[in-house]
């Protein structure tokens, strides 16, 4: 797979040599959706998420590694030759639909997605042995990371160990590398690291390159989440702590595109959870009777949901353009990423909002799922970069300067 | 049925034996026409194969390649995307055979006379008349209202009252209107752009035998829906490049006049450009829908969200071009020949995208259809069901 890193020039935007995009989802790709779902319909019903979200541990007991290692979910976007089942990002995000309409707490995206795509950069840097970074390393030095990479990979695609890149949660996938954090000095604590409670492994950007620290060598103090579903925490790791796996060059290039299959594939999460908004408040509002109607034949009410269908029309053609390129590494991929990420975001928001204001005051409750969708479809419009950065990066791509 | 390849071969036969170059555009087209490469989804005669619908593209991109002349379709739309469709589901053999092929190759334009000043959203609540004479031909007496192209077209696709008594959805028929009968009388209409793309039509009398009836008598309303369904498709149903429909108007100036830029602008030229570039994903998603042989409900949702971006990114360029905003290039009343969206300048995109969420079904109109029949959320409530058409209030 091959993909521009540092997108420097602007994209011509109607670039005639690109292959078409395929945005269906095909049959094998249905039938992992079906699995997926009915393994969270059986284990991770919004009731049993219910229950243990307070617990600071919102995992369910056994839920990783039935999806990750018996489904084989953590190694769809890790070739077969390194450990994984050598699918792509097109499976990966319909498993991210899927985890989306559930809300479903599991560090899917953190360590087999962005950790995931991240160490598969480097372990294809390494082989191409491309850079002059990597030519001026010792060759055995080359030779032992790409080994110590291969071998996580491994471990991240059979689900045996949990890895998160150590970057607060809102880093977009153009920002500075090592990601700073306002009031915070380098290589010391990362506030805002979602999954870190559940890491086995951190992979740490520091000034000299990307390190793997164990969690045992790591402090890991859990933070109050706005999404409880998805839990955050600060990450201290002693400076020099853990094994380099790269140079700095190599290592921006790899988190970038971590970053970037990250932002990509959570449009799809944001896919998946609008829809069940939407599913569900047509339900209700289709049973719910007021003034002797159901409520849902006002047509106040129907065209604010019909207009809702028409966001997730959009939504799914974007979120699937955005696997579809990641998957076959198309020139525009971080374009169609950026136009996913912008449109999801806020797709996602107002199918939660308007699914808490449908139900009216049992929206309201704590016993009903509808805040657990709309808590997470506003920490996902923060997630991996806010929609407004993500347009500053589609005006540069496209060429669409702002003014002087 | 027949495949890609066999399509190849027939279209390079079609083009030896009439070579682009030298051969007048009409009969070309009548050639292709009769070798079944007009639409090839369409029966064997009637201008097609039987094939799928899908390797269309493969003639078309054939002929495009070898610079053989196109069927116009801005010009025949109407024809095209609604009365050809309806011809073909209701119409007799014989009335396949004399209209399919001239209003294909674009020698006769076709209007479509359904809307009334009583009966618009409504429009089954029409009021214009057939009734049947001695002959067993039908007389046809009303007023039809914002007909397009009516002034340069040849046929017209017709819905009249046969039945008074009957309820008002059970008591139209559907016919094929002759333009140039003596009882049609066109007056221009003018519009919001200062030219007259659509007309009044008056009908006095009009004679349509009875072998220009599509469907049966009563059964109006049923066929009705067939064209109302390809009408809502065929708007804002077309391929696009990234950047291709009005955006790109909006963005071209952006770039190449930065003293206009202001930070509000840019915020909001990107926010459509999101728009824009999701909505073109989306008719391509449902174009590889369709060719998959699984077409999805999203053809009212294309037609919503065209009506919604052109009106939106032609009102931002308006302002971004501030002082020459101010002006509109003539006001000249003129009498088109085409239906055009995006073409002269920003002031007459604005002013021509605001019948985009009208023509052809309003958007509220269409988020009902959406609601009920996409969503399944309870119909409106109604009172004109069983009442005979006469009886209601009007
Ligand atoms: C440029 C243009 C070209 C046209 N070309 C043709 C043509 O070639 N042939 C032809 O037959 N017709 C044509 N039309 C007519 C068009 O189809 C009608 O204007 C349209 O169906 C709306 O009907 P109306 O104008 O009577 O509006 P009305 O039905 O009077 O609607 C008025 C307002 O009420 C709203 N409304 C109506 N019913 C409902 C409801 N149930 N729920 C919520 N809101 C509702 C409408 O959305 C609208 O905002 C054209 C119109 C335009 C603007």
């Amino acid at each position: 797979m091959k993909q521009p890193t540092e997108p420097t020039e602007p994209t011509d935007p109607a670039d005639p040599t690109e292959q078409p995009l395929d945005l269906l989802h095909s049959e094998t790709e249905e039938d992992l959706r079906a699995a997926v779902r009915a393994l969270l319909a059986d284990r991770a019903g919004h009731q049993a998420v219910l229950g243990r979200i307070e617990t600071g541990d919102p995992y369910l007991p056994g839920l990783w590694k039935s999806l990750a290692a018996d489904m084989g979910a953590a190694g769809l976007l890790v070739p077969e030759k390194l450990g994984g089942q050598g699918a792509s990002h097109r499976e990966a995000a319909v498993v991210l639909e899927e985890l989306g309409r559930a809300v479903t707490p599991l560090p899917y995206l953190t360590s087999a997605v962005v950790a995931t795509e991240t160490l598969l950069a480097l372990a294809e840097g390494s082989q191409e042995t491309g850079s002059q970074e990597t030519r001026s390393q010792k060759a055995e030095d080359r030779e032992a990371a790409s080994q110590e990479v291969a071998g996580l990979l491994a471990d991240l695609a059979s689900g045996r160990t949990v890895a998160v890149l150590a970057v607060p949660l809102s880093t977009a996938p153009g920002a500075e590398f090592p990601p700073t954090v306002p009031g915070v000095p380098a290589s010391d604590s990362v506030p805002g690291v979602a999954d870190a409670v559940a890491a086995d492994l951190f992979l740490v950007p520091r000034a000299d390159g990307l390190y793997a620290v164990p969690a045992a060598a790591a402090t890991v103090v859990p933070q109050s989440p706005l999404d409880l579903t998805r839990p955050l925490a600060t990450v201290t790791t002693g400076a020099g702590s853990g094994t380099r796996l790269a140079g700095p060059g190599a290592s921006r290039a790899a988190v970038r595109r971590g970053l970037l299959a990250g932002a990509g594939l959570l449009a799809s999460e944001q896919l998946g959870l609008a829809e069940w908004c939407l599913e569900e408040t047509v339900r209700y509002t289709r049973e719910r009777h007021q003034f002797n109607r159901p409520v849902g034949s006002f047509q106040a009410l129907k065209h604010r949901m019909a207009q809702l269908w028409l966001d997730l029309v959009g939504a799914r053609a974007a979120a699937r353009a955005a696997a579809d390129a990641l998957a076959t590494g198309r020139g525009d991929a971080p374009l169609l990423v950026a136009v996913a990420q912008a449109y999801c975001s806020r797709t996602a928001v107002r199918a939660a909002e308007e699914c808490v204001q449908l139900h009216g005051g049992i929206g309201m409750t704590w016993e009903h799922p509808a805040h657990l969708a709309l808590k997470r479809a506003k920490s996902d419009q923060i997630a991996l970069g806010s929609a407004g950065r993500h347009q500053d990066a589609i005006a540069a791509l496209v060429g669409l300067e702002p003014p002087r | 049925m027949t495949g890609a390849e066999e399509l190849r071969v027939l279209t390079r036969k079609l083009l030896d034996e009439h070579p682009p170059a030298g051969t007048d555009r009409t009969d070309f087209l009548r050639a292709r026409f009769d070798a079944g490469l007009a639409w090839v989804h369409y029966p064997v005669g009637l201008g097609g194969l039987d094939a799928p619908r899908a390797l269309q593209s493969v003639v078309d991109a054939e002929l495009a390649a070898a610079g053989a002349p196109d069927n116009d379709p801005r010009r025949i739309g109407i024809g095209l995307g609604m009365a050809a469709p309806t011809v073909l589901a209701h119409g007799s053999d014989e009335v396949k055979r004399r209209f399919l092929r001239p209003l294909w190759v674009g020698e006769e334009v076709w209007c479509q006379l359904f809307s009334e000043p009583g009966a618009g959203s409504d429009l089954a609540a029409l009021a214009t008349r057939a009734v049947r004479d001695d002959a067993g031909d039908w007389i046809v007496d009303g007023q039809k209202v914002w007909t397009s192209s009516a002034h340069v077209a040849r046929w017209a696709i017709l819905i009249a009252r046969t039945d008074p008594d009957a309820p008002k959805h059970r008591g139209i028929t559907y016919f094929v209107c002759d333009m140039t009968d003596p009882g049609v009388e066109v007056r221009p209409l003018r519009q919001i752009t200062g030219e007259a793309e659509f007309n009044e039509v008056f009908l006095t009398g009009v004679r349509i035998p009875d072998a220009h009836r599509l469907g049966e008598v009563g059964d109006g309303w049923r066929v009705a829906q067939t064209t109302l369904m390809n009408e809502r498709v065929s708007i804002g149903g077309a391929r696009v490049p990234r950047e291709g429909g009005m955006i790109g108007k909006a963005a071209t100036t952006w770039r190449e006049r930065p003293e206009l830029r202001t930070h509000d602008l840019h915020r909001r030229l990107l926010d459509l450009w999101v728009d824009a570039e999701v909505a073109r994903l989306s008719g391509e998603r449902l174009r590889q829908q369709l060719v998959a042989g699984r077409p999805g409900p999203e053809g009212s949702a294309m037609k919503l969200a065209f009506a919604r971006l052109n009106q939106a990114i032609s009102g931002l360029e308006v302002e971004l071009l501030g002082d020459e905003g101010l002006l509109y290039g003539e006001w000249e009343m003129r009498r088109p020949e085409l239906v055009d969206f995006t073409g002269r300048d920003a002031g007459y995109r604005y002013l021509r995208s605001k019948g985009n969420s009208i023509e052809g079904g309003t958007s509220e109109v269409l988020l009902n259809i959406v609601a009920e029949r996409v969503l399944g959320l309870p119909p409106e409530p109604r009172n004109d069901k069983d009442v005979a058409w006469k009886d209601l209030a009007r």
